[in-house]
């Protein structure tokens, strides 16, 4: 495995800057600006259709960039392609395991497109298999698979050039909460071993659980940017307090002033570092029955700047 | 830009061979089964039409009706191996496998990719073909002075018909399109490309034409002059459009799949 040393002028794994995509007329990625450290895992939030993907299938050399710069591991995208792709591990969002093999034929054929000699490849299928619990699995054709024994080959199949960087599109959509902490928690060791991981995901206690940074998409833009809990500070406050949409609520919270709010449907959320002050006053001095208080999470930051409506 | 971009030079390594290597591993792990349709296939059309038809046929330009169609069926089965072979083979490891996609993470480009199918449709072709020519040879319709000759010429034919199936594979929005490539062209060629019946029947233009713009009648005119050891300026008029076009059907198909999957 690889290590890496932390320095203060370390230059970026993957820089980014004014990074566009455009299909046709469509705008996917809209002159976009990133870096991520090396070591770092680092998370991309947004709706679909908000241009994540593009975005990974650019850094991962897959698909041109329409206009602004692109660099990996110092190297320039155009022209370095080859060299980049041996240095990335990639686990894309859709599940593109060869069905005409078993589990570890799967991993054996896939290190050969990366050059590597049989019997290293056939000891690194093992560890990996062992690593992710596929061992047992791995004379098994693909389709007698679970959706997370999938994922996790997947995901095992990225790490067979021992990538430097690791892209994950989604790794974690569709399964149980089982497969779902096994994959955290693989993904946190590696990052121990000093991989820089980039992932994509729409949950939102994933990229508050593992991710040191993250940027939050939308429409092809960056629109908030930062540690996930200073995120939640700065967008949604200490505290939601939730009551039901009520006219003498929306009375109470004006006479309030200072506390922002947000009416979806039958509930209004409002997000404040004051609960001690809000909930009595909207208890005791408004007379609202129904009144909840919770912590603030990455979820209410994601929808109060994405939005509530539905994408596709 | 236009017209040109579906010709630039394809950036192919030797990387391709993986994509070989894959395709080989698949077919080999049944490869029990693979030798039996095309074995039993030309056995067929043997015993049905060289034999059967042929019973009453009796001479072809001075040649019985079985050694006159032997190299067809050779032809045909370089044909069908790599153009199904780059059709519905490619479109579903590219489309509904995602295999392609799978591959071009890794050092591959899509360039190594789409010609290490097209090699590996050509081996189909020369492992068929070889396969053929035993049968053939087995009932004597075979002069042996140069049919070992037919082997390279299968994988060559072979790397023709892959090219001309991968461009339909590019341009086919579903699999089903595919189907009108294989009614529309693959059939008739099958029928009137000097297979079953002389083209020398049929009015001067008609023949040029077939010379010109059918595949199949040269590999079929060119395995017949091998295996009947009778080679002329024909013959080399046939290799020089195999090769040719061969290699423009490669770089067409590389840059249109490029498009369909990149661009």
């Amino acid at each position: 495995m690889k290590r890496f040393h932390f320095g203060v002028n370390m230059p970026p794994v993957i820089l980014a800057e004014g990074l566009t995509k455009r299909f046709g007329e469509f705008v996917a990625v809209d002159g976009i600006d990133f870096k991520v450290d090396k070591g770092e895992l680092f998370g991309f939030l947004g709706p679909n259709g908000a241009g994540k993907t593009t975005t990974m299938k650019m850094i991962q050399c897959v698909i041109p960039k329409t206009s602004g710069r692109i660099e990996i591991a110092g190297m320039k995208v155009e022209g370095h392609e080859r060299e980049i792709k041996g240095l990335l591990g990639v686990a894309p969002q859709e599940i593109n395991l060869d069905p005409d093999f078993t589990t570890i034929k799967n991993l054996l054929v896939y290190s050969r497109y990366f050059d590597i000699p049989k019997e290293e490849a056939k000891a690194r299928a093992k560890n990996l298999l062992e690593f992710m619990q596929l061992w047992d699995k791995r004379d098994v054709s693909i389709d007698k698979l679970s959706g997370g024994m999938k994922r996790r080959l997947l995901i095992a199949r990225a790490l067979v050039n021992n990538p430097q960087i690791l892209i994950l599109d989604e790794p974690t959509v569709g399964l149980d909460p089982q497969a779902r902490h096994l994959i955290w928690d693989k993904l946190k060791s590696l990052k121990l071993e000093g991989v820089t991981i980039v992932l994509t995901t729409h949950y939102m206690e994933e990229a508050a659980q593992l991710c040191d940074r993250i940027v939050i998409m939308n429409y092809g833009k960056i629109i908030a940017r930062g540690v996930p809990s200073e995120l939640v500070r700065r967008y949604a406050g200490s505290t939601v307090v939730e009551a039901v949409n009520d006219p003498k609520v929306i009375e109470c919270l004006k006479r309030m002033k200072k506390e922002e709010y947000e009416i979806v449907g039958d509930t209004i959320y409002i997000y404040t570092d004051r609960p001690r002050k809000v909930v009595p006053a909207l208890i005791n001095v408004c007379k609202i029955a129904k009144v909840a208080a919770r912590e603030a999470t990455l979820e209410d930051v994601f929808l109060k700047l994405t939005g509530r409506a539905l994408r596709e | 830009m236009g017209i040109l971009s579906y010709f630039k030079q394809p950036k192919v390594t030797k990387l391709a061979w993986k994509v070989w290597q894959r395709n080989r591993d698949v077919f080999s792990k049944t490869y029990r089964v693979n030798f039996i349709p095309p074995f039993l296939e030309p056995l067929l059309y043997l015993l049905a039409l060289g034999f059967g038809l042929g019973y009453f046929v009796k001479e072809i330009e001075g040649l019985s009706y079985s050694v006159f169609i032997a190299p067809a069926l050779i032809s045909i089965s370089v044909m069908n191996s790599a153009f199904f072979e780059c059709t519905y083979g490619s479109f579903v490891r590219m489309y509904y496998q995602k295999t392609f996609a799978a591959i071009i993470a890794t050092p591959l480009n899509l360039d190594d990719v789409i010609a290490g199918e097209l090699i590996w449709g050509a081996t189909k072709s020369l492992i068929n073909g070889g396969i053929i020519l035993l049968v053939v040879s087995a009932f004597g319709l075979v002069n042996f002075s140069l049919a070992l000759l037919i082997l390279p010429l299968s994988f060559l034919g072979g790397f023709l018909f892959a090219g001309l199936g991968m461009l339909f594979t590019a341009i086919s929005p579903n699999i089903d399109s595919l189907n009108y490539p294989t009614f529309l062209l693959i059939t008739p060629m099958l029928l009137f490309s000097g297979t079953f019946f002389p083209l020398s029947i049929l009015p001067k233009a008609i023949q040029t034409l077939a010379f010109v713009a059918l595949p199949l009648t040269n590999l079929v005119s060119i395995i017949r002059g091998l295996t009947l050891n009778s080679l002329g300026w024909l013959q080399l008029f046939n290799l020089a459009w195999i090769l040719i076009f061969s290699i423009v059907l490669a770089i067409l198909s590389i840059n249109l799949m490029k498009k369909r999957l990149i661009e």
